[in-house]
């Protein structure tokens, strides 16, 4: 064949572009072969409900400002609401306003975290801790249960050892505090009296896989030369946790205006991610092969990360049909479904797709008696899909079961035409294509999904852009296969026969 | 059960896989723009018209809506006849009626239909209920085929029908489908119909298969595959040499049926035609597409593609 040349050709100048980019960009600019270190992501929610007075709504949350932590991404959702996050040197916070709402309001904030191990020095307090007066007898308890640690103790820090032993006693004077004020604040005072600078914080415990979390009452002090963070309250906190201090400088979690019956709940998930190539040192090196990625916003960052993953799925697309010959319904459905997998984790992503499916199918069992034209009926099935998802997301969410609301991942007009496919398949061809197709679809977006979960390959799609080009060379190639199917030799066993 | 083919032994036995069919044959010869000459039922039939292939009468066309009621006009000179949409696509919305009665028109499964539902029925097809993407469509009203007697007892519920694949004209590769009823009167290889292949030189059957596996008798009625003989086998080949010329399309699968009074009728083609029919002649095809493209110079008329396929074709 005479195109055969030039086809080769711009086969090789794909590989040699590709791996000349990868080599290059390993061996100049260091970027790791590998993923390399992990680091812990804390993925916090929360979910601020209250109940409007049909006017307008002005809720403000606080946020975390921990120099332990540093901020990776956040976002926010509610409905028709508008939302602002506003962060300076003093306050960090998202207020959302609606000019009328009316009945049960829901909003959410979701942040990632990382934990910072370079901590920036904090300044020591300028001024010296004074402590207010408590009316009496409370102020005369106080002044006895600091001059007992004080007596007890050699320095700053033992009085403080001193000061949390005496809070678990059964003191008389400590009971009679207790009953007007809380630990945290007669532990405050007791620091104050002491000049040592003393003042609550709330906090969150980040478990993995917690719901329905509180902020913890704290007390941040400063001894040794340092800030430190304590519990009072009790002490059953568990060590092994790393707290995030939640709410510092700001008087309130919670300011709300134009509702009543407020509550903020936390959840709060782990994961471990690949370090982020320290971005900002990549950027600054004058280089040409990364398209300028590195600059962009780490949102957008996010963003590319997941679109970079697609060529491997289509990569994994081609090789299935090409080379093994798997049937699957819609060339490219499979690669949707196994993004939304990486959403929704493969477990509940698998049990999500099959009951949508099964259901819309049962729906759509009943339209085609209906005798709709294509358009309208497809329509009707996107509706129906939509349904499902509510339906499902409001069930589970009742049950507590807060994994299924990852539903909502799923593309609903794809989804909507897996079931028309499947549908009109199962008439003309029975339920046993039905399930050789979609089993197909499914084990491709499995695949597909375990390949674009592997912490590996997104490191190589996202930081070496030249593998895109040897994905690229890959599929040209396949395009060209004229041999055998794998499946096909299978079918054509009796022809191998004598 | 897991029994694989060694795929150099398929390879020296030309048979011919999905990706290399797509590519070296479909991809290559099969023109895209060509493809509605076989896709669009009415514009085939136009064609055939044209280029003298016989295909089963044309009662009638009803294009728009307003017509629909016209229908009937049309219908009174004939007893049986069959409705169909010119895109349709999997066999759905062909309404078959075996006779006209005085209480309506009786199919084929023994039940009677109503003037309306005929109405309703063309009202669909027009509205694109039963084509591809949805697009709108015109109804096409063909004469019944009454089939050829020789097919007694070889097909259950379903047509029987001839595929040949004609690739640059030449008849190469031909099989003769038979529904059964696990194939549920459709038929459709994978779904348990019958297979026989036939030789090109002589339209003797060859062997047959159901389910890709080698059988002696028809599954449902017993009996005897083997010793099918078509008759008028040349005006068959003729007929479907002939639709190259027709579709300009050269690698082309014809399905053809054989009526009791007029003779081999195409019936619908394919510019996509499957594999099994390799199995069912036992045999692959590469061989004879390659045969056919190493010829110095190809045969212009029909017959001596005819020809030349029968000399060369046989087993």
């Amino acid at each position: 064949m005479a195109s055969r040349t030039p086809f080769l050709l711009l086969i090789i100048t794909l590989i040699v572009i590709g791996s000349g980019s990868i080599y290059y960009r390993h061996t100049e600019m260091g970027i790791p072969l590998t993923a390399g270190e992990q680091i812990d992501i804390w993925q916090i929610e929360a979910t601020v409900e209250f109940s409007a007075r049909n006017n307008a709504v002005n809720a403000t949350l606080t946020l975390p400002q921990d120099p332990h932590f540093e901020l990776v991404d956040e976002f926010t959702a509610s409905p028709a609401y508008g939302v602002q996050v506003i962060r300076n040197e003093e306050t960090a916070e998202a207020i959302w306003s609606k000019r009328e709402a009316v009945g049960r309001q829901t909003l959410y904030y979701q942040a990632s975290y990382k934990q910072n191990n370079n901590l920036p020095e904090q300044p020591a307090p300028e001024d010296e801790a004074v402590a207010d007066v408590l009316p009496e007898p409370y102020q005369t308890s106080a002044n006895i249960l600091a001059e007992l640690a004080y007596e007890k103790s050699g320095n700053n820090s033992f009085y403080v050892l001193q000061v949390l032993d005496l809070l678990n006693s059964s003191n008389q004077n400590l009971v009679l505090l207790n009953s007007k004020y809380s630990k945290t604040d007669i532990f405050v005072h007791l620091m104050k009296l002491m000049k040592i600078h003393a003042y609550p914080v709330k906090g969150l415990v980040l478990e993995d896989g917690r719901r329905n979390q509180q902020l913890f009452p704290m007390v941040k002090i400063y001894v040794k030369d340092k800030w430190q963070i304590f519990n009072v309250e009790e002490n059953s906190l568990a060590e092994e946790f790393p707290i995030i201090v939640w709410q510092e400088n700001a008087p309130s979690l919670l300011d709300l205006e134009g509702g009543i019956n407020s509550k903020v709940l936390f959840a709060i998930s782990h994961r471990s991610d690949s370090a982020l190539s320290d971005a900002t040192t990549m950027a600054l090196k004058d280089d040409y092969l990364d398209l300028g990625l590195y600059s962009l916003p780490l949102a957008e960052q996010n963003m590319f990360k997941g679109i970079l993953l697609l060529p491997i799925g289509a990569l994994v697309v081609v090789f299935l049909r090409v080379i093994i010959g798997l049937k699957c319904s819609g060339t490219f459905m499979p690669i949707l479904i196994a993004t939304s997998f990486i959403q929704t984790e493969l477990v509940n992503g698998l049990v999500g797709f099959i009951l949508i499916v099964a259901i819309g199918l049962l729906i759509r069992s009943y339209l085609s008696r209906l005798n709709l034209l294509l358009v309208s009926r497809i329509s009707t099935v996107v509706i129906v899909v939509i349904g499902i998802i509510v339906l499902s997301t409001v069930f589970a969410f009742r049950l507590g079961l807060t994994e299924a609301l990852t539903i909502t991942f799923f593309p609903m007009v794809i989804m909507a035409w897996t079931i028309e496919r499947m549908s009109i398949l199962w008439e003309e061809e029975g339920g046993k294509e039905v399930l050789i197709q979609g089993s197909g679809s499914l084990i491709v977006a499995v695949i597909a999904y375990l390949l674009m979960d592997n912490l590996l390959i997104r490191h190589w799609v996202f930081n070496f852009l030249g593998v895109h080009l040897l994905i690229m060379a890959g599929i040209l190639l396949m395009g060209q296969y004229t041999g055998y199917r794998l499946l096909e030799l299978k079918r054509f066993t009796p022809m191998a026969e004598d | 059960m897991f029994s694989w083919a060694n795929p150099f032994k398929l390879r020296s036995r030309g048979v011919m896989g999905m990706n290399q069919r797509n590519f070296s044959y479909i991809g290559r010869y099969n023109d895209r723009s060509l493809y509605p000459n076989v896709d669009d039922k009415l514009k085939t039939k136009t064609l055939a018209i044209e280029n003298n292939i016989a295909v089963p009468d044309l009662i009638g066309v009803i294009r728009y809506q307003h017509d629909v009621a016209k229908v009937f006009d049309l219908l009174k000179d004939h007893n049986g006849f069959c409705i169909k949409p010119a895109k349709g696509s999997g066999g759905k919305g062909i309404l078959v009626i075996l006779k006209t009665t005085e209480e309506g028109y009786l199919k084929a499964s023994g039940e009677i239909v109503p003037k309306n539902e005929i109405i309703r029925h063309i009202s669909n097809i027009l509205a694109g209920l039963f084509s591809l993407g949805g697009t709108d469509d015109v109804a096409v009203i063909e004469a019944l085929i009454e089939f050829d007697p020789i097919f007694k007892g070889l097909s259950h519920e379903g047509v029987p029908d001839i595929r040949l694949i004609v690739f640059q004209g030449y008849p190469m590769m031909a099989m003769l489908r038979l529904a059964t009823h696990a194939s549920d009167g459709k038929a459709n290889l994978h779904q348990g119909a019958v297979g026989v292949g036939i030789d090109i030189a002589t339209g003797k059957a060859k062997r047959a298969v159901q389910y890709d596996r080698p059988i002696e008798l028809h599954p449902d009625t017993g009996k005897s595959l083997t010793d099918i003989q078509i008759h008028d086998w040349e005006r068959l080949l003729t007929l479907s040499a002939g639709c190259f010329e027709m579709s300009g399309l050269p690698y082309l699968g014809a399905d053809i049926v054989l009526d009791k009074n007029k003779g081999p009728l195409v019936l619908e083609l394919n510019a996509r035609p499957g594999l099994a029919i390799q199995i069912a002649n036992g045999m692959g095809m590469l061989p004879r597409l390659q045969h056919i493209e190493s010829l110095d110079r190809r045969h212009p008329s029909i017959e001596k593609r005819v020809a030349y396929a029968q000399e060369n074709f046989n087993d």
